[in-house]
């Protein structure tokens, strides 16, 4: 089964992928980038809104206010998950709508949403991590080796 | 009885009937360009059903329903149902045979499965194994997107080369000459069919299904047509399975590398079709419903009108799994092919 490839097959393959190249349209990448821009931007200034108020009207510290905002964003995400319109945002938006916490909520409800029906143990519970999962795990990894890395470079 | 032609190819001698058709469709394809052909059109894409998976299976099984119907026949009426849809382990076909009680083949050859569907029909009743056959496949576009790609509500951008897999499914009853009922229509009949080889021309992006399927697709038309000995002119119709706007156009490009003179404007494609640019589908829908509710709507129903007299129906599929395309292989396409053609061709 581990196919030795003749020159022959490689030689069409090649070819196809080239004619694949030109006949593919193109992903509109300038106006991505500038709708994920925009959008992202817009996140996180609301992001920040809601960190100002928390700080300047409700008289939070730093890491309480730090607290609130995530909590009210990964709240907001979950919501227009729930109501069925981040999906149409992200369409726009792309990594605008991605990246921010707002994002993370959305990969985790919307997962949780899709396989309510296979049950809350097997269905919910282990899947709901289905897209979000590998962000936590390789997050929280790089963050502990970092960690170490800046504990032993603090002994010196 | 039928015939081998050529290398690859079968001749159904005794010329299937077919009898009645029907089709099934969710509410964005009726809003597309083929809109008005589709037999039945559904308010809701849950059917009033506890699950995704189960809708399908019922719009398989109403379908099938409708169709017998149509001949004036109960579903018992088939000697076979010839069966196949996306799900794992052919859910949705399994599910509907479970309540029809007529013996059933489970096929899947992912988005080829109408026209393999028909091409052993075919031969069933070509042989006289069946006196009646009943073809017939189905997508969801919930049930698929859960299985292949992320989570319905997950926000995100699809490539300009992905497809949007169908809501809808058709069903096509096969006849043997005595068996055709009374009063069913039966002016088209089925005359060849050139089971295709499985191609992989080392394509793994799977937003790029109509570059997985292209290969096939020109591979099975070449042979067919060096099969039998015709021209692609002496076709009516090159009418591809759900190849999207990309796949069509590198289609028409290998056949040109190989040498096959086809006529541009003859050659269409399901996919491509059934979704208008304004509805956001990218390079078109896919999914066997695709091409099965088009065949079992507006394809037959030209033939039948004499719109259309002799076509090519090749039906084309990506056969990926979640498990191949995690392990990073590359996707194989196949492409099966039936002929059908009105009386006096």
């Amino acid at each position: 089964m581990n196919g030795i490839k003749t020159k022959r097959q490689q030689a069409i393959e090649k070819h196809y992928k080239d004619l694949v190249g030109q006949f593919t349209p193109n992903h509109a990448l300038a106006m991505n980038l500038v709708r994920a821009f925009l959008w992202g931007g817009a996140i996180c200034t609301l992001g920040q809104c809601v960190s100002e108020t928390g700080k300047t009207y409700l008289g939070l510290g730093q890491s309480e206010t730090s607290a609130f905002t995530a909590i009210v964003m990964v709240f907001l995400g979950a919501f227009l998950t729930g109501l069925g319109q981040y999906d149409r945002i992200g369409k726009h938006a792309g990594a605008g709508s991605i990246v921010p916490i707002t994002g993370f909520a959305n990969s985790i409800v919307s997962a949780a949403m899709e396989f309510r029906r296979e049950g809350l143990v097997l269905g919910v519970g282990a899947r709901m991590f289905v897209i979000a999962g590998p962000v936590l795990v390789y997050g929280i990894g790089a963050s502990v080796i970092v960690g170490v890395i800046a504990y032993l470079v603090g002994l010196f | 009885m039928s015939k081998r032609v050529g290398e690859g190819t079968v001749e159904l001698t005794s010329r299937p009937r077919v009898a009645a058709w029907s089709s099934t469709v969710g509410k964005k394809e009726r809003e597309g360009p083929l809109g008005i052909s589709f037999d039945f059109t559904l308010g809701d894409d849950l059917l009033g059903q506890k699950t995704w998976e189960l809708a399908e299976a019922a719009m398989l099984r109403d379908t099938v329903c409708r169709c017998m119907d149509k001949a004036g026949l109960e579903p018992e009426d088939a000697d076979v149902l010839l069966s196949g849809d996306l799900i794992n382990q052919i859910m949705a076909a399994h599910f509907c045979a479970r309540e029809l009680r007529v013996p059933m083949l489970g096929l899947y050859s992912a988005c080829s499965t109408m026209s393999e569907a028909l091409a052993i029909g075919g031969m069933l009743v070509d042989s006289g194994a069946a006196r009646r056959a009943v073809c017939a496949v189905s997508s969801h576009f919930s049930t698929a997107e859960r299985q292949f790609r992320t989570p319905l509500e997950q926000g995100g951008q699809r490539p300009a080369s992905a497809q949007w897999t169908v809501t809808g499914a058709g069903a096509t009853l096969l006849c043997g000459k005595d068996y055709a009922p009374d009063n069913a229509e039966t002016v088209v009949s089925m005359r060849y069919a050139t089971i295709g080889r499985v191609i992989d021309y080392a394509i793994k992006d799977m937003s790029n299904m109509g570059a997985v399927m292209a290969p096939a697709a020109a591979d099975t038309l070449e042979r067919h047509l060096l099969d039998i000995g015709r021209a692609a002119d002496d076709y009516d119709e090159i009418i591809t399975g759900d190849l999207g706007k990309v796949g069509r156009d590198l289609l028409l490009e290998l056949l040109k590398e190989k040498g096959v003179k086809v006529d541009r404007n003859r050659v269409w494609d399901c996919g491509a079709s059934i979704f208008s640019p304004e509805q956001d589908a990218h390079a078109g829908g896919s999914g066997c419903g695709c091409s099965a509710a088009v065949l079992n709507g507006h394809i037959l129903g030209r033939l039948m009108k004499g719109e259309a007299r002799r076509v090519v129906f090749m039906a084309t599929g990506a056969l990926l799994s979640a498990t191949s395309v995690l392990q990073g292989e590359t996707i194989p396409g196949v492409a099966h092919l039936v002929v059908l053609e009105r009386d006096g061709e």
